[in-house]
């Protein structure tokens, strides 16, 4: 049952070439469609640009994150997909292009870097040692920097592991997760903060972090788990692949779905509860207007909904049941991220048009393209893994 | 060995791999009453004895759902109907207040009631004589082997066939356990009426000891939370103050509530001249004022303003007011000497209220029309 050995036999199959057509042709509608958009309407495709940003870095983030908690938990359910999450962690190289028209619409978006305003407002003054444009841009780039950093090492390591099958690459990439773990909490909580709490830079809420966390991680899942079970449909995995795998990724799913409501309820009561008009005031613009609709969809959206849906033990191990929950859940992060972010720029109601179209194609395009770029070069198992044989041998 | 019963057939393999080969092969075989005994779980061994997948879910679902409503229901009647006080300024049906509660009930009710489920459904609490007890099987599967036991009852059961079986699986110490007949504990010995019986004296006896060793051999108070309370307190001396005093006076200029300050202090002469009777006679007036001068003027006074006491003596008799000097005073004069008293007779400004001295006024009034009518009241 247990051997360090390898005898799996896997052979590479490509995948088709319509994957890649997709994948360009989503990516091609999406910019069209974001391009005439920044020409009709500045700030707000600037906003749609920002929710982007932040859905593209919770895909990458949260799947480096999946992949180093599998070396530092020594897991071994989740090596003989690993690959999946690693191939999707490589969005985060493209995550600092989309970052730029972003950075070059600061004004419009983050009420804060107008110093103008900063230096009539003593609550933001106050604030300005950490919310100013130069110590923004040093925290942006040291972000993406340690992401990168530790996504090349770690996938480096595992990439060379498929030919040496070398055991202490598994041992170096250990460390590496449990130097990166800390990183990766505190560079998550302050890129949520920066990103999408500073949005409102009166209003603070400390869990923020672990809210936006929540969501990565469900979209990172989501995003793998939707792969992992087409590729294996189609025969593109290793075999031996079971009904316990689905379980066990349909179960994380669902634990982190109810996560999310725990941490998402957390914040509400509390600040409910205390009544603040520092707090309330994130809630109030979020119960204003038509908003008021899109608050209540998210309950059903991203808790209700996919809890119902996830809680039998058989609805875990259906594969179509799966499929259709993990884009649901993807579907709900992007809905999440309009709700957190759209509010500070139309407060009066909820906009959806054409403009907010472009963005979420272009998500998908890229996710696509990037991991059947990421799959042409390397092995879609980690044939040199030592605990491939394991993995496999999983049962619940 | 003709009194025992052939329970079931065990053996002992030494590996997790060994039973999950061996309980599929039992499975495949046909047999349906064999158990799989392991010293902690072994994954994969439902799918191995091809298990139906457990009903226990449903029963924790229905349990938590009931916990979710009953918590809803409660708390919706005790805040919003039964007992509404405002907290915190929230509105009686609170429900993001109500979320935690109804979550741990849920969590509460689904746990304890699906472990107490397990016990006594599926398991057959209490039955506390299985055949495996006490046997050389179950001792050797509970610290290091891993057993399978195929059971008598089965359809397919059949000794010789069951032992070749256990042989051809590669088993060891393959052996039969057998049981008394006696042991079959077709009758719960926690319901016979001795055992009942000595609950009952157990819980008398313990309850009657508490109450007595709390109550009366040392009393302990009740919970005075609500008498203890760190606040200033009339009566006691408080640091607070420079003056040291609990009880404050109120701030100079500060009037009553609902009570005028009365303007004419030792001024009978003013009060007769400058007031004037607010109330407009009615018939209601009349029957207050009626009332009020029965309870407190007419004890001295008399029932008809004659000055005929009901004290008998006891107290010096007034003087009747039907004479000239007061039937020409004005009501304001009339008003005051209520107010304030005169001579021996005292204020009644403290039992009366304002308007219910205006309303005796005009009861007196009738009072002495009543013995100095005029011509124009006879039409």
């Amino acid at each position: 049952m247990s051997s360090n050995t390898n005898t799996v036999e896997y052979v590479k199959k490509d995948l088709p070439a319509s994957v890649n057509k997709i994948g360009i042709a989503l990516l091609i509608a999406g910019l069209l469609i974001i391009v005439f958009s920044y020409f009709v309407d500045n700030t707000r495709s600037a906003f749609n640009n920002l929710i982007l940003l932040m859905f593209l870095t919770s895909i990458g983030l949260g799947s480096l994150f999946l992949v180093a908690i599998e070396y530092l938990g020594g897991a071994v359910w989740s090596t003989p997909f690993r690959r999946v999450s690693e191939f999707l962690a490589a969005v985060l190289i493209v995550v600092p292009i989309i970052a730029i028209p972003v950075y070059l619409n600061l004004h419009s978006i983050f009420h804060w870097t107008h110093t103008d305003v900063v230096a009539a407002d003593p609550i933001l003054s106050g604030k300005s040692a950490y919310l100013n444009e130069t110590f923004f841009a040093v925290r942006v780039v040291v972000f993406f920097a340690l992401w990168l950093l530790f996504y090349f090492l770690i996938t480096k390591n595992s990439k060379k592991q498929d030919e040496t099958k070398d055991q202490n690459l598994t041992t170096r990439n250990i460390k590496l997760s449990a130097v990166f773990m800390p990183i990766f909490a505190l560079t998550i909580t302050f890129a949520s903060i920066d990103w999408i709490m500073s949005l409102n830079p009166h209003w603070f809420s400390t869990i923020f972090g672990v809210y936006y966390f929540t969501g990565s991680l469900l979209a990172a899942l989501a995003a793998g788990t939707f792969i992992i079970v087409m590729l294996n449909e189609k025969g593109y995995l290793i075999k031996g692949l079971k009904k316990d795998h689905y379980y066990s990724l349909g179960a994380l799913l669902f634990a982190f779905t109810n996560f999310w409501a725990y941490i998402a309820f957390s914040q509400f009561m509390l600040i409910w509860y205390a009544n603040l008009p520092e707090e309330t005031v994130f809630f109030m613009d979020r119960l204003h207007g038509s908003w008021v609709y899109v608050s209540i969809g998210l309950i059903f959206i991203r808790f209700i909904i996919p809890y119902a849906g996830l809680l039998s033990q058989p609805s875990k191990m259906n594969a179509k049941n799966l499929k259709f929950f993990s884009l649901w859940i993807l579907f709900a992060h992007f809905y999440d991220l309009y709700w957190l972010i759209m509010p500070s720029y139309s407060k009066e109601g909820f906009v959806l048009g054409w403009m907010e179209l472009g963005f979420p194609l272009l998500a998908v395009g890229i996710i696509i393209l990037v991991f059947s770029i990421k799959s042409k070069k390397e092995n879609l198992i980690p044939i040199g893994d030592p605990k491939l044989q394991r993995g496999l041998d999983f049962r619940l | 060995m003709s009194d025992k019963i052939l329970y079931s057939y065990t053996g002992l393999f030494d590996t997790p791999d060994e039973i999950i080969h061996a309980a599929g092969k039992t499975a495949d075989e046909g047999y349906k009453k064999f158990d799989i005994n392991t010293p902690y779980p072994v994954h994969g061994m439902d799918d191995a004895m091809k298990l139906k997948p457990s009903r226990l879910g449903y029963f924790a679902l229905v349990f938590g759902l009931s916990g979710t409503f009953a918590t809803v229901l409660l708390m919706t009647w005790m805040t919003a109907f039964d007992y509404p006080i405002v907290i915190g300024g929230k509105p009686f049906f609170a429900f993001p207040a109500f979320v935690p509660i109804i979550f741990e009930v849920t969590v509460l009710a689904a746990s304890v009631a699906t472990v107490l489920t397990m016990l006594f459904v599926f398991f057959k609490f209490p039955n506390n004589s299985h055949p495996l007890h006490d046997t050389d099987y179950m001792k050797a599967v509970t610290s290091e082997k891993y057993g399978i036991s195929i059971q008598a009852e089965d359809e397919l059961f059949n000794e010789e066939k069951v032992k070749n079986f256990l042989q051809a699986l590669g088993a060891k110490n393959i052996t039969p356990v057998y049981f008394d007949n006696e042991e079959l504990n077709v009758k719960h010995a926690v319901f016979e009426p001795k055992f009942i019986s000595l609950l009952a004296v157990v819980f008398i006896l313990v309850s009657g000891a508490t109450y007595i060793t709390l109550n009366k051999l040392m009393f302990i108070t009740p919970f005075n939370w609500m008498m203890e309370q760190s606040k200033t307190i009339v009566q006691e001396s408080n640091v607070l103050f420079a003056d040291g005093f609990g009880m404050r006076n109120p701030v100079a200029g500060t009037v009553p509530r609902d009570q005028i300050p009365y303007k004419y202090k030792g001024d009978p002469e003013g009060a007769g001249e400058n007031l004037a009777n607010p109330l407009i006679p009615s018939k209601e007036v009349f029957a207050l004022g009626e009332v009020k001068y029965n309870t407190y003027c007419s004890p001295c006074h008399g029932f008809h303003a004659e000055g005929d006491s009901r004290l008998r003596g006891q107290f010096p008799n007034p003087p009747s007011m039907h004479s000239e000097k007061v039937r020409n005073w004005s009501d304001g004069r009339l008003f005051h000497v209520i107010t304030e008293g005169q001579n021996i007779m005292p204020a009644y400004s403290s039992q009366l209220s304002r308007e219910e001295r205006w309303a005796v006024v005009l009861y007196i009034r009738a009072l002495q029309r009543s013995l100095n009518a005029k011509e124009s009241d006879l039409q």
